[in-house]
């Protein structure tokens, strides 16, 4: 009983720290005026950080860059599953610890090698670059989702459809691939949050005049408190409580 | 009688206002086989958990040797389980697994080195302590469970299902090798199992159980010869149970045929279940028979041919070593003793306790 | 058929191959030359000047600090959730990723809205008349900065290792006489060791390498190996410099990588 009480204390213990930062943030957006000194509610902030442009471009620049990466990421790392699944041995451990380097490097050494790659071969800085470093840690992401998936499926389904007559394409596509999408999709999930979440390595491998919100924010909290990204935080943080919630509902009526 | 080493005194647990056991009671005594037989969710394993310490009785008590144990914690208990799929410590090595009780405990580690040497011996495996549980077989692992167990010297070892992991070929090796162990260590071996197979071969003692309850408990000759109740009959081996009438003692009615039987003392015209052992019917020439029927399917079983005859809507079951063709006329006989009289259940999960288990 | 399947493995070997092990190489290459393209260890041997030096030592004591941190708040953590029902503890593993949903960035700076001068903990402070307290630009505003962002990968490897562990091997534990403490220190512990690793690892690396949480509350400061490096590439641009302290940081990177490699492999983890 005592131990009881004792683990719902320390649960709640931190809880308190994990959300203390995060109430106090978006109680106070609502301020008015600056500084840790209530006084009265407002929506300034709000106001401001729609009238900025620029918050707004970074704004669609991540969710671009998140959506693309993702998808090409997602196409490409499918794609490599299925070659990779027919591999073996060495060749394939090799090739894994190749696909685990950019998830276990730091972030900086990453960003960094990225960005000297890119001016040693030339490409000049701005979407194009930004897409490659994003593709390039996204892709680890979706083998290690779709590789299970690969497995799990029964290489006996795939032979039962060719041995029916099915061209080994159709039979790919018919008895194969729907086992793998709910890997694909956690895949192509994980990237586009890991993209959108970004900041390290998007900070060394954009352009000059871009800006993720990542990046933005980066530049903008630098210099000291900025309300407006208080009321940021708190659009972010109420949009992907409603996106959680309910996609674990979906998640829950899926498996009723 | 002797003293029980163990006795569960009208012992109920409930999980989730669902009743695994109700009010039972149990008497085990020094160095005996007791198995406890039935399907799964009889409350066979919580019986054994109680035993071991792993879970409380609602209500009721356990005593081991005189003494009040049911709310003492496993680790002092002087008892030792096999766990199903064996849950070897797959961190440790074969001797640390087996060391692990004995360094516990504080002995010497001369005695601890004499006692794996021993241990492994016992079990087969002389020569393994510095192999990893993982890269040993199912039965080689399952070993090295009862190693660790009985290097402690329990009095008494729990098995749950240990060899239901193992294959067929596997499994009846094992049953030989626990037979040998039980008789070389002198200790009570208490086990769980849903094979019926391995409680006939093994036990001592078999304690038949159902939804909580225990249905019978005997000897396995009795527990297959005499079963009490339908449900015990039909869980031990195959058997033809068909409702019948005892006209009174020693003749009973089965399908408007009167047979002599050996049963007495269930009144007269009472409406009771008949058992008959498949291996029991005999089949002959229609002409001598008691009841006549029709062969509808034969299957070749190795040592003998299983046979269906209907006769009269009712299917039996026989085992006989002449086969008679599909389509047949046949006529079936059955000896007086071979006849099996149980009376009817009041209820779905009506209690039968035997009072003669043990002889 | 087989062949043409194992050739679809080829593109992204070429993409890994130009944007994962070249980018890598640049790296050595810039680390060990100078500007006119001559080999010097100079680069490398920079981060013996008493100012890298400095800075890395202090990087590892913070990031050291932050995973003996994360390590303790989430064992108890991670055993309470075992200890819980699948839902439930589904439910507060859930509630405990939520944040770490939120951008980085954003995470970083409620704290700085926090502990910063005016912010609103001084002012607390100060409406209390109580002396205020000002944790911006310490060592401990940057831990707790760190701690906050990487607790989630300490706790969730714990979790799952914890998660993995069959009772009846616990109980086969109990049942072979071990008490409570026994049972956590030879069995859950040792158990749980490859968890452990892993969570290390993942808290340890960013920890070590970051430059956001100690710019953002280290209020100028704090320079950690992250900042300078970060500054040789962005402002001072002398990329071999920079590259030349990277490799060195690498090596750290490098050998927790290997220990994590190694407990991966075996799985289980094989002794302790």
């Amino acid at each position: 009983m005592i131990k009881k009480i004792c683990s719902q204390i320390y649960i709640t213990l931190i809880f308190i720290f994990l959300y203390a930062p995060i109430v106090t943030l978006i109680i106070f957006s609502f301020n008015q005026g600056k500084g840790g000194q209530w006084r009265g509610f407002s929506l300034e902030w709000y106001r401001e950080l729609f009238a900025s442009e620029m918050i707004m471009d970074a704004l669609w620049n991540t969710l671009i860059i998140a959506v693309v990466s993702a998808i090409i990421a997602t196409i490409i790392g499918t794609i490599s599953c299925i070659g990779l699944n027919s591999l073996r041995g060495k060749a394939k451990s090799i090739y894994l610890s190749l696909n685990n380097i950019p998830m276990l490097n730091s972030e900086l050494v990453t960003g960094l090698s990225l960005m000297l790659v890119f001016i040693a071969f030339g490409i000049g800085f701005g979407y194009p670059t930004i897409l490659i470093a994003h593709i390039t840690f996204c892709i680890p992401y979706v083998i290690l989702s779709v590789m299970p998936r690969m497995k799990q499926t029964d290489r006996s389904t795939y032979e039962a459809a060719v041995d029916l007559g099915a061209t080994p394409i159709y039979a790919f596509f018919k008895v194969v691939f729907p086992e793998l999408v709910p890997g694909i999709l956690s895949g192509f999930l994980l990237s586009f949050t890991m993209s959108l979440d970004d900041f390290i390595i998007t900070y060394f491998t954009r352009g000059p005049g871009i800006n993720t919100l990542s990046t933005l924010i980066y530049s903008e909290v630098r210099k000291g408190i900025k309300p407006s990204m208080n009321a940021l935080s708190t659009i972010m943080f109420v949009s992907v409580l409603i996106l959680l919630v309910v996609s674990n509902r979906k998640k829950k009526d899926g498996m009723e | 009688m002797r003293e029980p080493l163990i006795d569960l005194k009208n012992i109920t647990k409930s999980y989730d206002g669902q009743v695994i056991l109700d009010d039972l009671s149990l008497s085990i005594h020094e160095n005996e086989f007791v198995t406890l037989l039935g399907p799964s969710g009889c409350g066979k394993t919580t019986t054994l958990r109680i035993i071991g310490g792993f879970e409380t009785p609602d209500m009721g008590q356990v005593m081991f040797h005189g003494q009040d144990i049911t709310n003492m914690p496993p680790h002092k208990r002087n008892l030792n389980t096999v766990f199903q799929k064996y849950a070897l410590f797959t961190h440790m090595n074969i001797a640390e697994n087996i060391a692990f009780g004995l360094k516990i405990k504080g002995k010497s580690k001369a005695y601890i080195q004499d006692k794996i040497k021993y241990a492994l011996k016992l079990v087969n495996l002389d020569g393994y302590e510095k192999r990893m549980p993982d890269s040993l077989s199912g039965g080689q692992q399952q070993r090295i469970a009862i190693a660790r167990a009985i290097v402690n010297e329990p009095k008494v070892l729990l098995l749950d299902e240990p060899l239901g992991a193992l294959d067929l070929k596997m499994r009846q090796d094992m049953q030989y090798e626990l037979i040998r162990l039980k008789n070389e260590l002198g200790i009570t071996f208490i086990y769980v199992t849903h094979d019926q197979e391995e409680a006939l071969t093994m036990s001592d003692t078999i304690v038949v159980m159902n939804q909580g309850y225990i249905q019978q408990m005997g000897t396995p000759e009795k527990i297959y010869n005499e079963p009490e109740n339908a449900f015990v009959a039909d869980f031990i081996g195959e058997s033809n149970i068909l409702d019948g009438t005892m006209i009174w003692d020693r003749l009973v009615e089965i399908l408007g045929v009167r047979f002599d039987c050996v049963d007495t003392g269930f009144g007269t015209n009472r409406p009771v279940d008949v058992v008959i052992r498949p291996e029991d019917v005999i089949l002959l020439d229609p002409e001598r028979a008691q009841l006549k029927g029709i062969v509808t399917s034969v299957i070749f079983r190795g040592v003998h041919y299983e046979m269906s005859v209907e006769v009269g809507g009712f299917v039996w079951k026989v085992h006989s070593t002449t086969m008679f063709p599909e389509g047949t006329q046949v006529g079936i006989r059955v000896e007086p003793s071979n006849i099996q009289i149980m009376n009817k259940p009041e209820s779905e999960d009506e209690e039968a306790v035997s009072r003669n288990g043990k002889k | 058929m087989a062949k043409n399947r194992k050739l679809l493995a080829a593109p992204y070997l070429i993409w890994m191959i130009a944007f994962t092990v070249i980018p890598l190489l640049m790296i050595v290459y810039y680390g060990m030359t100078n500007r006119d393209g001559a080999f010097t260890w100079d680069n490398v041997m920079a981060m013996a000047r008493p100012e890298h030096l400095g800075a890395l030592l202090l990087s590892l004591k913070l990031s050291i600090s932050c995973t003996v941190v994360c390590l303790l708040l989430s064992y108890p953590l991670a055993m309470i959730l075992r200890g819980r029902g699948i839902n439930q503890s589904s439910f507060i593993v859930f509630l405990f990723i939520l944040p770490m949903w939120m951008n980085f960035l954003l995470r970083t700076y409620a704290w700085l809205n926090l502990l910063d001068d005016g912010g609103i903990l001084y002012t607390i402070c100060e409406n209390l008349g109580i002396p205020t307290i000002s944790l911006i630009g310490t060592n401990t505003a940057i831990i707790l900065g760190m701690v906050y962002n990487f607790l989630p990968f300490m706790v969730l490897p714990l979790y799952n290792a914890l998660m993995k562990i069959d009772q009846n091997v616990i109980n086969a534990a109990k049942d072979l006489g071990a008490n409570q403490v026994q049972v956590f220190f030879r069995i859950i512990l040792p158990l749980s060791f490859p968890g452990i690793v892993s969570g290390v690892t993942m808290v340890f690396v960013p920890s070590l390498t970051t430059f956001v949480v100690s710019d953002l509350l280290g209020a100028r400061k704090i320079m950690l190996i992250g900042n300078i490096i970060e500054q040789e590439f962005s402002t001072a641009d002398n990329w071999y410099l920079g590259s030349g302290l990277s490799l060195v940081l690498m090596i750290f990177i490098l050998v927790s990588m290997a220990v994590l490699n190694h407990y991966d492999k075996n799985g289980e983890g094989t002794s302790f």
